[in-house]
């Protein structure tokens, strides 16, 4: 009987049909969480999730590369998700073009104090040179933020954990930047969750209102293509 | 639905082609959004189709980062000798970077219509 178990457990173990179901099933799982507690940021389904997976493989003792065999289908999605942002965005063309020159200013201001706090706080606080690198583009979506880890010489799978984290925070911790503030137009609160927290602060924002996602997206976009062209030539000013 | 993924997938390797011919910094998708939203522009926007499988794939965009962000358990060593400095400088930076963005964002916009849709 157990000798049967083994057997079944090492043929599943081998086949990407399992990473990929886990992924699901932890996703609706924590989904589910998230709804029973009337969907509170800090019941947040990526941060649920992640925690169940990670306590998952460390007890079955799973190499993380074996569980990615299944879950990069789930990963490659990333991809056709972010071209399909542009649908969202469209619906706020209008509101885009009459914003178009403070929503410039505020990406400029947003894009360096996310990065320059991240390596100042980190620096001043005795973090090491390749985890001030990979930390730089935190507030970038994972994959561009990969490319410009590479570029200035961080590692890249630290700043995608990095990213992620990132992510989770802002999207827990906006609504109470925002109470704070007072800040309640879902243009700012959009805009501004998706320059800090990139897709996860977009999904989160996409809970909250179309329009808000729609401006967390833009951010996203446009805080990827500028962390992407200002860092290569900060870095080696600010780190030298 | 097909149809609607085939053009998303279209749109994606056409920016993965462009980003890659010209060296670009920016990847692929991010290019392929651009190009989307052009010709969403130029066509005067989307197809009840792609409308909705757009739709229904960014409502689950939460369940696109779980498998890179289970990449955490690869790094416990770093995380758990630098957590404090890490933990500080992510949660400091990241609602830093919320705050400063909304504040500039609403004072650049005080004079111009930020709400929500006009009557």
């Amino acid at each position: 009987m157990n000798a049967r178990f083994d057997e079944i457990w090492v043929y599943l173990s081998a086949s990407p049909l399992l990473g990929l179901t886990l992924t699901l099933l932890a996703y609706q799982g924590a989904v589910y969480v998230n709804r029973r507690c009337r969907g509170h940021p800090l019941a947040n389904p990526v941060l649920l999730a992640v925690a169940a997976l990670v306590g998952l493989l460390w007890l079955t003792d799973t190499p993380y590369a074996t569980y990615f065999d299944g879950a990069q289908f789930v990963h490659f999605l990333l991809g056709p998700a972010t071209v399909a942002l542009a649908i969202p965005l469209y619906a706020q063309f209008e509101r885009l073009k009459r914003l178009a020159v403070p929503l410039l200013g505020a990406l400029l201001v947003g894009s360096l104090t996310a990065a320059l706090s991240a390596v100042a706080i980190g620096g001043v606080l005795g973090a090491s040179r390749a985890t001030l690198l990979s930390m730089a583009p935190k507030s970038v979506t994972t994959p561009i933020a990969m490319g410009i880890a590479e570029r200035i010489g961080g590692l890249p799978s630290l700043t995608a954990v990095l990213v992620i984290c990132t992510g989770v925070v802002g999207a827990i911790g906006a609504r109470y930047v925002y109470r704070a503030l007072h800040i309640e137009d879902d243009v700012v609160r959009g805009f501004a969750l998706g320059i800090a927290a990139h897709g996860i602060g977009t999904a989160r924002a996409f809970e909250e209102s179309e329009q808000m996602g729609a401006f967390a997206a833009l951010a996203m976009g446009l805080n990827g293509l500028t962390t992407a062209l200002l860092l290569p030539v900060l870095i080696p000013w600010l780190l030298p | 639905m097909i149809a609607a993924i085939t053009l998303l997938l279209l749109f994606q390797l056409l920016g993965e082609v462009i980003a890659k011919t010209l060296a670009l910094p920016i990847p692929g998708p991010v290019i392929g959004m651009a190009l989307l939203f052009a010709a969403l522009a130029a066509r005067g926007g989307p197809t009840a189709n792609l409308r909705q499988t757009a739709q229904g794939l960014l409502q689950h965009l939460s369940l696109l980062f779980i498998p890179a962000g289970t990449g955490v358990m690869l790094h416990f060593q770093r995380l758990s000798d630098e957590w404090l400095a890490l933990a500080l400088s992510l949660f400091g930076s990241t609602l830093l970077t919320i705050a400063v963005t909304a504040l500039a964002l609403r004072f650049l916009a005080r004079r111009r219509d930020v709400r929500s849709d006009p009557p």
